[in-house]
């Protein structure tokens, strides 16, 4: 039998580390939904490593009393899809930002997607370089002044969802940097599932582009302009409970209940386990309200577990046990002594 | 010029005694030349020749039949002595095709033979080669030994009254009467090949019977040729008992590899991207998942790097390959793997550069790269295989370092021996020398990941798994007594010599310089890497005619150099550093001998050395 877990606290997983970031910054927030994550997904504190880029938001490792490894900018998974690979019993945590992963990573973000290595992504979207000290990143919106667009970011963006899902991803989360206990439990859920979980942390960058959410995240709004979605449950929202999600023949449309004859049954029924991509691709781009909470959670084969069948297949089937066997295998030759 | 196509049953000569033979067989890519060379060389090295082998191949994947820029070609030199390269200029060259002719006359020794399929000289294929004459019918050819053969006319003929053949697949058993000529020629055996038919063509027994009448068909033809009067004798070579293979050098690096992982208890993680002539080392260790090998194809070169670094991180024996331009994008990852001190072998099978430059050729150029291509102060260890066998050893030796010492290894091959092949006499896995490593289990009080072996300086290895170890590693510096960040001016210093400090002392653990030929004299002629054969057989030539005043100290450890350079160095009036580029390795030898002379000898053609330019250079350096 396997011994049982450690019961652990948040405490658990922090560290002596003086944590660098600025006052305000919602990366503390994520930090310490993650502390809390961890303790209720059932695994050894010695098993749990945190592999990041470069940036603000990849100073995390540090931070936690766990393995990991702070590493060059935009190669988190890739370094973390060989960290699973190499040892599957791990759990394994990629930390990155919007410029981390949508521009100098890039390529490795949709390809450890695509494949569906069982590891966990959290990205920190704050639409700004903070770390250099605010020039516009492939998240930021086209007008933005910043540092390197002082006339207005010229541009487009990127939405991390929408290239996520393009990028054949399984696992798709949304949610704001000021929502701990919903984030805490996402990431419970990322963690559980099976393949490549994405998480877009919507994070404040208190310095260089500050409020930046603030429309959708604000205490005063949140309930109106957001629609955390859950499976299996019908697409409401608002502080009355009384808005929904409808189709209207190939675009989702908001409707009011009580308004035009719609009943709560009219209303769209979230399924975050549907293979096809469609509707989970429209949330994603709804600009009003903001999905947030798991838009996409589709099982689906992990890569560990196609390479492991076939290991077992070749190794069923091979006569080679040793280095031994396959050396002196096939031509083969003997030169006798004089 | 000798053309006569007369067969009669004259009574033939015994055979002619050579030493040593070289053969090229060229044709068209789909002729089949790759597969008549191979079973050349395995048939001459199971009776016991020494052998190295070349291959040609044209960069087009399916080029144009019949074109100058489609020869693909095979060449392999034999020997009853010890054979070090594929060798220069032929002594036979079997021509499948005119462009075959074209593209490789320069090669063959003047008097010497070349045979040619007569029928593939139709005016066709005559104009694809951009002949103006037929060159069996002018004057060119004077100066060789012609013999013409109807191949594809005496092909079909073999194989009439053999059921379920098509024109396809008799055109293209007609390498396969060349074969059986030069079989008998040179008094080889059919059984190796015939035994080859049977094996791979098990489930069809037509396609056994074809080749083998074909095979048999060229032999006896030769047999009773006129134009050959004797068949050649090489007799066996002189090589140390035991038991051998044919060995590609990218085959033996996997295969070191391979030993490595076994031999050291760990699990092998490649993390590669295709680059030629590098890629067969993927397409090797891909196939061995029966040993768990973990052969990850990544996304590109820095997710190559960047896995195999999460995997050393993870506790595997952890490898990329690659090529130069390769080696350029994983040299940000490398700076990384050296910070954080993780064992991690990065094989860089060189090939002409700068850029894309020459990627099918051969070149040494990337020494530069490998020693300073990275940014702050990045010492890592680099060494170099000299011989396609020596592959094996030197990858081996590459983890063994990586793993006693911590850091990252360059491995440095090149496209020569890299495609080239040689017997290897096997080296069973007990055999080899034992791999420790730093792995740590438990934690003593005040444990910190940057602790250190007193001898080697390798930091310890805590391994993610392992209750209590958990720590973090960065690129960003450390502080030596904790791994905690640092940015503690002192600090970052005494780490800065600590690292360099730590690649130094890895001359504890690496082999003596050794000379060949004279210890002491008129001229030391140095090289490293993949030049050792053309080198070795020169100052050898030079030896024999009575140069004892001549040297070879030939190098596999660069980084650092072995602990008595200096000294065997110093026991020659002259030195020259010959290698495959503008003079790199010369300057690193100039940079830690300050006090002594070192001439350098250049060659940046994609090509090897040949023979005649060192015994040129060296004779004249020697007097």
């Amino acid at each position: 039998m396997e011994p049982a877990v450690k019961e652990y606290t948040y405490k658990d997983f922090a560290n002596d580390q003086e944590v660098r970031w600025c006052p305000g910054c919602d990366d503390y927030v994520i930090l310490r939904s993650v502390q809390k994550a961890l303790p209720e997904i059932g695994v050894k504190k010695e098993d749990v490593v945190f592999i990041s880029g470069i940036g603000c938001s990849s100073r995390f490792p540090y931070y936690m009393d766990t393995y990991g490894m702070h590493s060059i900018h935009g190669r988190a998974p890739a370094i973390a899809s060989g960290v699973k690979l190499a040892n599957p019993q791990l759990s394994v945590w990629v930390i990155t930002g919007d410029g981390d992963s949508m521009a100098i990573g890039g390529n490795h973000f949709i390809h450890v997607l695509r494949r569906n290595i069982n590891l966990n992504i959290i990205l920190f979207n704050n639409e700004i370089y903070g770390l250099t000290k605010g020039q516009f990143s492939p998240t930021s919106r086209v007008g933005q002044k910043t540092k390197s667009s002082p006339y207005g970011n010229t541009q487009p963006p990127f939405s991390p969802g929408e290239l996520a899902l393009g990028a054949q991803a399984r696992f798709f989360a949304r949610i704001g940097g000021n929502s701990p206990k919903e984030m805490t439990d996402i990431f419970i859920q990322a963690e559980k599932f099976k393949g490549t979980s994405l998480v877009e942390v919507l994070q404040n960058c208190v310095i260089f582009n500050d409020g930046c959410f603030v429309k959708y995240t604000d205490k005063s709004v949140r309930e109106d302009k957001q629609l955390f979605v859950e499976h299996g449950k019908p697409m409401v929202f608002g502080k009355n409970r009384d808005k929904g999600l409808v189709l209207n023949g190939l675009k989702l449309e908001v409707a009011t209940i009580g308004e035009n004859g719609i009943t709560q049954e009219d209303l769209l029924v979230h399924d975050a386990r549907e293979k096809d991509p469609t509707m989970h691709q429209m949330l994603v781009r709804l600009e009003y309200p903001l999905v947030t909470g798991i838009i996409r959670s589709f099982n689906d084969v992990t890569l560990e577990e196609m390479e492991d069948a076939l290991t077992a297949q070749v190794r069923e089937k091979s006569s080679f046990k040793k280095a031994d066997d396959l050396f002196f295998s096939g031509e083969i030759y003997e030169v006798k002594g004089e | 010029m000798v053309t006569e196509k007369i067969i009669n049953n004259k009574r033939k000569l015994p055979p002619e005694v050579l030493k040593t033979v070289v053969i090229r067989f060229v044709g068209d890519s789909g002729d089949g030349m790759q597969l008549t060379g191979t079973q050349f060389s395995d048939t001459s090295a199971m009776f016991g020749n020494d052998v190295a082998t070349f291959p040609n191949y044209p960069s087009e994947i399916r080029a144009p039949q019949g074109s100058l820029y489609g020869v693909s070609g095979f060449q392999v030199h034999i020997g009853s002595v010890e054979v070090s390269t594929p060798g220069d200029n032929v002594d036979l060259l079997v021509a499948m095709n005119p462009a075959g002719l074209k593209t490789n006359l320069y090669a063959v020794k003047p008097g010497h033979t070349i045979i040619v399929d007569n029928d593939s000289f139709n005016k066709k294929n005559l104009e694809k080669a951009q002949y103006a004459t037929n060159p069996l019918e002018d004057d060119s050819l004077e100066n060789y030994r012609v013999i013409e053969v109807d191949m594809t006319t005496l092909t079909k003929e073999a194989l009439k009254g053999i059921e379920g053949l098509d024109n396809k697949i008799i055109s293209r058993s007609k390498n396969m009467f060349a074969l059986g000529m030069v079989y008998w020629m040179y008094g080889r055996s059919k059984d190796h090949t015939i035994d080859f038919f049977n094996k791979k063509f098990k489930s069809k027994p037509h396609i056994i019977e074809a080749n083998t009448k074909v095979l048999n068909a060229g032999y006896y033809f030769a047999e009773t040729l006129e134009l050959i009067p004797n068949a050649y004798s090489i007799s066996p070579a002189k090589m140390a008992p035991g038991t051998y293979r044919i060995i590609m050098g990218n085959t033996a690096t996997a295969w070191g590899f391979l030993a490595a992982a076994e031999k050291s208890g760990l699990e092998l993680f490649l993390g590669s991207y295709p680059i030629t002539p590098a890629t067969d080392i993927l397409h090797e260790l891909v196939k061995h998942k029966h040993f768990g090998v973990k052969a990850f194809q990544a996304e590109d070169e820095i997710a190559g790097i960047s896995s195999a670094i999460g995997a050393s991180f993870a506790g595997d024996l952890a490898i990329t390959t690659t090529s130069g331009p390769g080696l350029a994008l994983k040299g940000e990852a490398l700076g990384l793997a050296m910070m954080i001190e993780l064992p991690l072998v990065v094989v860089n099978v060189q090939r002409g550069g700068p850029s894309t430059g020459l990627p099918t050729k051969t070149e040494q150029s990337d020494l530069f790269q490998a020693m300073y291509g990275r940014n702050g102060e990045s010492p890592v260890i680099v060494i170099a295989a000299s011989t396609p066998a020596n592959c094996f050893d030197y990858a081996y030796q590459a983890s063994k370092l990586a793993l006693e010492h911590m850091t990252p290894v360059i491995l440095l091959t090149d496209g020569y021996i890299a495609n080239g092949s040689a017997p290897w006499k096997i080296k069973s896995i007990a055999s080899l020398p034992e791999i420790k490593n730093h792995i740590i289990k438990e934690a003593k009080e005040n444990w910190h990941p940057y602790e250190r072996d007193e001898d080697t300086l390798a930091r310890n290895w805590a391994i993610p798994g392992t209750p209590g170890l958990e720590h973090r590693v960065g690129g960003l510096e450390k502080d030596r007594n904790t791994g905690n960040v640092s940015h503690v001016p002192e600090n970052h210093e005494i780490m800065t010599w600590t690292r360099a400090e730590k690649i130094k002392r890895v001359q504890n653990n690496i082999p003596n310089l050794a000379t060949s030929f004279a210890n002491q004299g008129d001229l030391l002629v140095i090289g490293w890497g993949g030049t050792f054969g053309s080198l070795y057989s020169a100052v050898k030539q030079l030896s024999e005619e009575g140069y004892k005043n001549i040297g070879l100290a030939h190098f596999n450890y660069i980084n650092p150099l072995p602990k008595n350079t200096g000294e065997i160095l110093s026991k020659f009036k002259k030195i020259i550093v010959c290698e495959l580029n503008n003079g790199q390795f010369v300057n690193i030898l100039r940079m830690n001998f300050s006090g002594i002379e070192f001439l350098p000898f250049n060659k940046i053609q994609g090509l090897p050395f040949a023979n005649d330019e060192l015994i040129e250079k060296f004779k004249l350096l020697a007097q």
